[in-house]
């Protein structure tokens, strides 16, 4: 039965996958593809954040450190090397990658909210940093971009929903795969689980990695989808609010919920922007229910067993 | 030669050397029972040899090998295992992939289950009696099979040596005697087996071995038999002069005979485990009463359970009427007041401060009036009066704690484990305070103490409580000759 509702479940996600994939056919709104382009790269920081917090269990409150490393060394080297695009995004990813593997000596040595701070000194660290080189970044305003990824909304579409999918993909496999396991008992009982003869800091690696990856690639992507690279849109803390709520209302441990609660932000964001200001409240109102009636998120609605 | 041989063994925490010149040798097929009363090093011991703390000095050798100071998945690799007291299995798994995970290899190339893997955790889970529960989820199983769901996490990779800390606590007494034979059953199969334990008695049917320990160093090693019989062994366990022949208890005020505190606790769960079974006991005004027992018995439930911090099935009867549905504030206004085995002192706040904020509920002159009394009573608070508590010894900390807890004007004083990690001398001067208080005030105190000698001092009445159930109650002149055999 267990079996059967899993086929169930990944029949449903490819049928959403496959009407997903057609909405450029039957619509020409270029308004609502862009909006789900921008839920769908929320959706991979969501996914790749979730994978440190709820399986490798690292209080991560900088998901944008990686995010905005990757965004900035893409865009840098885009506008000053004139480097073509798909050159410029491995070198995001590379840097992003480097970040990663920066924050795994402090996550061994610190635990839980102590971690956590050290991850939010430095996504303040790169916020500085773009603002005392404003001349290179920028600073404030942003940094304008030779190339964009392409000028069609459909093409960005693609290339986002292609994002999502393959990260979402990946992640799965790693997740329910037996190194998905053995991350998911050193975020939960790192002692134990060395006790057990694993060396948990080689899982650790993979998992900051893995995260660093697909963020990294997601955060230069997305400067080249909008054509600029600016703190408001990679570094600063209401992004990385937006990815900790989004995965949380979607469901933590669960690559799908992240997806849900990444779409269901942006889209509830959008309906809500007559409000204006308001809106960000209302959106985040939302939030705290979801969190206070289904805590662990969206996904939880959906019968599965909850994640603790 | 030994499958493990553990030579001069050394660890400093701060100030505490927690274990000292350890040695011992353990035999394949042989169970080796490590005792201590609370603090002699025991767990910090096992902690040494699985490696999760580094040792000071010292050798630890497994097959010949030297592991000491190695990482802890090396030596796990090496054929070490160990159950940890508090088990925290993955809850989204099932039973059956808990046990896969045990038996995974250390690599992070490995997308897909390898096909025996199901096959060998049915075999392992067979073994220590969870094939029933296979497909189950942790959180819905009862303690006593979490704690063989940690046996089988392991057993999985066969180990060499296999430690055990605290295998028992928590369970019932028929639980117990299952993973007691489940443990022999290792024996068998050449495993060799350390388990950490309270006292002789828990684990005599089990070990071969025992070897006892006492603040940080090993004081006896023999069988049973022989720990049981050892001078110094008794001598950490009950003091001096009990063994040979009771002592007068001094302090014993006559107690008018008037109820004040009446349990008749049926029940109180954490969760699956059961912490206390029908303990029934009574406190009268005046009356000195002691809760001896072990660690795990269940002697701060029973103080949490008559503040109201646990909920608990029964009742619970203050001076006659029953406390069901009374908050804990309302309770301690009532005049129960507690002593935390953790002290729980503001410690950034001054010994003045926090000796006022015990007596909130009082009146600037009575609060004065009370303070000064108190003071008088520890003299040398008086002296730390503006002192941050966090500045104060141990002794002097427990003593502010007593003091804080005197504040509220209490008639009953409940003590948690007042002598815990105090030196002689410090106990000494507070069993003279206690003495002096309950002439000076008639006030009712009900302990809680491992400390035997401490107990049987001053109590009139003792009840002995053991994993959850009252075991023995009357006098405390005739606690050593009735049931001190068994303590041991």
């Amino acid at each position: 039965m267990n079996i059967a509702y899993a086929y169930w479940r990944t029949g449903l996600a490819l049928l959403a996958l496959i009407v997903t994939a057609c909405l450029p056919a039957v619509t020409s709104s270029y308004y609502l593809l862009g909006v789900l382009t921008t839920a769908f790269y929320l959706a991979v920081y969501a996914m790749s954040w979730d994978l440190l917090f709820g399986y490798a269990g690292e209080v991560n409150f900088g998901p944008t450190f990686l995010i905005g490393l990757s965004a900035y060394a893409a865009g840098l080297c885009n506008t000053f090397l004139g480097w073509p695009v798909w050159v410029c995004i491995p070198i995001g990813t590379a840097a992003a990658m480097l970040g990663g593997l920066a924050l795994v000596g402090p996550a061994l040595r610190l635990k839980g909210p102590y971690f956590g701070l050290v991850t939010l000194v430095a996504v303040l660290l790169l916020g500085h940093a773009i603002t005392i080189f404003s001349g290179y970044t920028g600073g404030e305003i942003g940094l304008a971009l030779r190339d964009i990824l392409t000028l069609s909304s459909t093409g960005n579409f693609y290339y986002a929903l292609g994002l999502m999918a393959i990260t979402a993909v990946v992640l799965r496999i790693v997740v329910r795969s037996p190194l998905g396991l053995i991350l998911e008992a050193s975020g939960q009982d790192s002692v134990a689980t060395e006790a057990l003869g694993f060396s948990v800091i080689k899982f650790k690696v993979l998992a900051f990695m893995l995260s660093a990856l697909f963020s990294g690639l997601a955060g230069a992507m997305t400067v080249f989808y909008f054509g600029t690279a600016s703190p408001g849109t990679v570094v600063v803390v209401a992004v990385t609010v937006q990815i900790i709520i989004a995965t949380i209302i979607g469901g933590r441990r669960s690559i799908i919920g992240s997806i849900l609660g990444a779409v269901f932000l942006v889209v509830a964001g959008e309906f809500l922007r007559p409000l204006g200001e308001l809106s960000t409240t209302a959106v985040s109102i939302l939030a705290l229910l979801v969190l206070v009636f289904a805590p662990n998120g969206f996904i939880s609605v959906f019968g599965r067993r909850g994640a603790r | 030669m030994a499958i493990l041989e553990v030579a001069g063994l050394c660890k400093r925490f701060g100030g505490l050397q927690a274990v000292d010149e350890v040695s011992f040798a353990v035999e394949s097929g042989e169970v080796l029972g490590l005792i201590g009363p609370n603090g002699s090093g025991k767990s910090t011991t096992l902690s040494l040899l699985m490696g999760v703390v580094r040792p000071d000095s010292g050798s630890v050798q497994l097959r010949d090998i030297e592991i000491a100071g190695q990482p802890t998945h090396a030596i796990a690799k090496r054929g070490m295992a160990m159950v940890f007291q508090h088990s925290r299995p993955l809850h989204r798994q099932t039973v059956l992939e808990n046990i896969q995970l045990a038996l995974l290899p250390d690599t992070i190339f490995q997308l897909c289950r390898a096909k025996q893997l199901v096959q060998r955790a049915r075999e392992v889970a067979d073994r220590v009696g969870l094939t029933a529960v296979l497909h189950q989820h942790p959180d819905a199983l009862p303690f006593a099979f979490l704690r063989r769901l940690e046996l089988a996490k392991a057993l999985a990779a066969d180990p060499a040596v296999l430690l055990l800390d605290e295998p028992f606590a928590g369970l019932a007494p028929r639980e117990t005697r299952e993973f007691s034979d489940l443990v022999v059953s290792l024996r068998g199969a050449g495993c060799a087996v350390v388990l950490v334990d309270h006292n002789v008695k828990a684990v005599a049917g089990l070990v071969d071995r025992i070897a006892a320990m006492h603040a940080g160093r090993k004081i006896a090693e023999g069988t049973p038999e022989q720990v049981t019989g050892n001078a110094h062994v008794r001598e950490v366990y009950f003091g001096k002069s009990l063994d040979t022949t009771p002592q007068a208890p001094t302090a014993r005020t006559e107690h008018d005979g008037r109820r004040l505190l009446e349990t008749r606790i049926e029940s109180v769960h954490y969760g699956q485990a059961e912490a206390l079974r029908g303990v029934e006991l009574h406190v009268d005004e005046g009356e000195f009463v002691s809760v001896v027992g072990l660690n795990g018995a269940g002697k701060t439930t029973l103080f949490d359970s008559i503040l109201g911090f646990v909920g608990y099935r029964g009742d619970i009867q203050w001076r006659g009427n029953s406390l069901d549905g009374v908050k804990p504030a309302a309770r301690a206004s009532a005049g129960i007041a507690l002593c935390p085995e953790t002290r729980a002192l503001f410690l950034h706040m001054s010994v003045r401060e926090n000796l006022d904020l015990g007596g909130h509920a009082l009146n600037r002159q009575a609060r004065v009036e009370q303070r000064d009394q108190i003071l008088k009573l520890f003299p040398v608070l008086a002296e730390r009066a503006s002192q941050s508590a966090y500045t104060l010894s141990g002794g002097e900390q427990q003593m502010l704690t007593i003091g804080r807890a005197l504040m509220a004007r209490p008639r009953l004083l409940l003590l948690d484990e007042p002598t815990l990690g105090l030196a002689p001398l410090i106990i000494e001067h507070i069993s003279d305070a206690l003495e002096q208080l309950q002439q000076d005030t008639g006030l009712a105190i009900l302990l809680a103490e491992q400390n035997l000698t401490f107990a049987v001092k001053h109590s009139r009445r003792i009840y002995l409580l053991e994993t959850g159930q009252l075991r023995w109650h009357g006098e405390a002149d005739r606690f050593v000759a009735e049931v001190g055999a068994d303590v041991l």
